[in-house]
């Protein structure tokens, strides 16, 4: 056993945050939100930064290499979508990523795929090249995340269970980037915001908040890792369970760090969490995870 | 990442659980809790079998990954924990084995690993808790005995103990974390009055032990005078590594009892109930990853910070679990009785998120030393 990530694993992490420092960092993100918060008209998908990804193999990850693809794994596969976590990457990472080798185009990112999702929504729907399932009467709605558009489909379709777990565990991999960023911006913060002659971080009230940021990353990176290794459906839900309450309830807490500016449009905190709160709701939800899990404790009882 | 055993650790596990599948049968029945001579033969005899069959140094002369095997096959096993000998092979001894003389390691490791002495811990004091730097037993030389004064707390096995690792003042001038020394104590020098305390389970779990002029002799004291706090720092974080892999694996087994119960009494036809099990069954199997992480990490010799992260989650999760129990016992007065089971449990978990380090000194460890926060108040 040697639970730790490989040299390569370490590179191709690397690789992809060096990418997207490049490609999306903080400046890109303040832009693509431009005319977005609230409008009738969708945010623009980067289609050059999708072709960018595609040809970075982010898209063609494990398909096999006879097949044009990169031939790696899912514990890769998850060291990447982390790092999308971490930037608040916009599109339908997950869906493009699912559909590469089986809609052309996909793979390489010249197409943006979506689907709809057990939940009944879709993302990206306008800017979509192909949808995956029955999209048929979407309405738009005003998504609370202004970078990712949604829309409401009347007949949820249930989807390959495949594709159902998968969605999942990348979902939780987005997650813990999220998470593991929120931690970083509430302790920055805290060093360097002073508050009665001292750093806020001084503070073993904040200090606490901060710690208990931490732990929950720490504790969702083991489960979603380990999910990764051993795709058995009872971790993946743990992972999941674990790593939407560590993105939800870290950007919720360092957005307590910030205080007063942690509420405002400017401060970054609530894109955070909003793409939080739009992830958690995609399918292997806290409800049917905690079935799964609990279902799970009987499996083996006599 | 890889979770799967390597030839030489499933190698160890095969024979390990083919071993315990013959050893645990002989086993005496166990003593009651209060009963301390008898725990002691307990635990003792069977550190004694551990030893004959050449697992008796698996705690600290193996290397993580097998020791995690050990305590995960051994737990599932229902082999005896650890026990009276916890202090002897995961604290004293690796701290005499790493900081000892030849002398010194010749004369106290033996007799530990083979079941024949038990130790027990004088850190604690009355007025310091947490800030265990704040201890003001005090050492005096005189000739070549120190003569040491004082009292310690939270001392377990103290009443069955032949051994104290203790840590004294001698330079009391000195900055808090300076004139701090460890010596090795006889637990029958005179001078010494153990006097058992009872917790809020009603159990005698451990003791306070005050110490009137004992006199240890200077051949005892392992490291240098006003060293011991460096000397302790060495192996303390050992408690915080690979010292829970059993008991989670206990809390998992636990789980699916209460399981088990529910499905039985009707309990488990409560969604709300049904879910919240669902949620701790994530909790520890995160956890069992969480230490799988760490194991992995303390294996390549990196100084893990997953310590005290574990601690906070677990020490929690674990408190949870038997509130669980509480639930699953359902109406009627059960999760009051102490006669049913995890009752005592539920009333046993309320020292984890004290015992070790509270949750509030964790996290300001977290928020200090892993987030590199200015030091606070």
């Amino acid at each position: 056993m040697r639970f730790q990530l490989t040299e390569d694993q370490w590179a191709l992490r690397d690789g992809v945050r060096g990418l997207l420092a490049a490609r999306f960092g903080r400046e890109r993100l303040r832009a693509a939100m431009e005319g977005a918060g609230g409008a009738e008209v969708e945010p623009e998908l980067d289609r050059g930064l999708w072709r960018e990804l595609g040809s970075a193999g982010f898209f063609s990850l494990r398909l096999p290499e006879e097949a044009g693809g990169v031939g790696l794994g899912l514990p890769e596969a998850v060291l990447a979508f982390e790092e999308a976590g971490r930037v608040l990457l916009p599109g339908p990472l997950i869906a493009t990523h699912l559909a590469a080798g089986v809609v052309p185009g996909a793979a390489t990112g010249e197409a943006v795929v979506t689907v709809v999702d057990g939940g009944g929504v879709v993302e990206w729907l306008g800017a979509a090249d192909v949808v995956r399932g029955d999209a048929a009467g979407a309405a738009p709605m005003r998504s609370v995340d202004p970078l990712t558009p949604l829309h409401r489909v009347a007949e949820p379709d249930s989807g390959d269970r495949t594709d159902v777990l998968l969605t999942s565990l990348l979902t939780a991999a987005e997650q813990l980037g999220t998470a593991a960023r929120v931690c970083e911006l509430a302790v920055q913060h805290a060093r360097t915001r002073e508050q009665f002659g001292r750093p806020i971080g001084a503070f073993q009230a904040v200090q606490h908040l901060c710690a208990g940021i931490l732990v929950r990353v720490e504790v969702a990176r083991a489960a979603v890792y380990a999910a990764a290794v051993t795709v058995d459906p009872a971790d993946i839900a743990a992972a999941r369970l674990l790593a939407d309450e560590a993105a939800v309830r870290g950007a919720r807490d360092c957005l307590q760090v910030h205080g007063g500016m942690g509420f405002t449009w400017e401060a970054d905190v609530h894109l955070y969490l909003k793409r939080a709160w739009v992830r958690a709701r995609r399918p292997g939800s806290i409800t049917e995870c905690e079935e799964l899990l609990a279902a799970e404790l009987l499996a083996e009882a006599p | 990442m890889d979770l799967s055993d390597t030839p030489q650790e499933a190698e160890f596990r095969a024979r390990l659980r083919e071993w315990l599948g013959k050893a645990l049968p002989s086993l005496p029945a166990k003593p009651s809790p209060d009963d301390w001579p008898g725990r002691r033969a307990y635990d003792l005899g069977w550190q004694r079998t551990l030893y004959d069959a050449g697992y008796g140094d698996v705690h600290w002369g193996a290397d993580p990954a097998v020791r995690m095997i050990y305590l995960e096959e051994t737990e599932k096993a229902g082999a005896p924990y650890v026990g009276a000998n916890f202090v002897g092979l995961l604290h004293a001894g690796p701290t005499v084995a790493a900081e000892g003389t030849d002398e010194q390691r010749a004369h106290w490791l033996p007799p530990m690993l083979r079941g024949e002495e038990v130790w027990c811990q004088g850190f604690s004091e009355p007025d310091a808790g947490s800030d265990l730097a704040a201890l003001r037993t005090r050492a005096w030389r005189d000739g070549d005995d120190y003569v040491v004064s004082g009292a310690k707390i939270w001392t377990s096995h103290a009443e069955v103990a032949d051994w104290c690792e203790l840590l004294v003042r001698t330079d009391p001038h000195a900055p808090k974390h300076r004139g701090i020394t460890w010596l090795a104590m006889p637990m029958d020098a005179p001078g010494i009055t153990v006097r058992p305390l009872r917790t809020l389970a009603g159990s005698n779990e451990f003791a306070e032990v005050f110490l009137d002029e004992v006199r240890v002799p200077v051949a005892n004291r392992v490291g240098e005078e006003n060293d011991g706090w460096r000397v302790t720092m060495v192996t303390l974080s050992f408690e915080r590594g690979t010292a829970f892999v059993g008991e989670v694996v206990a809390c998992r087994r636990v789980l699916a009892e209460l399981a088990v119960a529910a499905r039985e009494n009707g309990r488990w036809d409560d969604p709300v109930l049904r879910r919240r099990l669902g949620r701790l069954n994530a909790e520890f199997r995160a956890l069992w990853r969480l230490t799988q992480w760490n194991v992995s990490e303390a294996s390549e010799g990196v100084p893990g910070v997953g310590g005290s992260v574990f601690k906070l989650r677990y020490s929690h999760a674990r408190q949870e679990l038997y509130e669980a129990a509480a639930e699953v016992l359902g109406e009627g007065g059960a999760a009051l009785d102490l006669e049913q089971p995890w009752v005592l449990d539920r009333l046993s978990s309320l020292s984890y998120t004290i015992a070790a380090g509270t949750s509030q000194i964790q996290h300001s460890i977290v928020a200090e030393r892993v987030l590199g926060l200015p030091k606070g108040r």
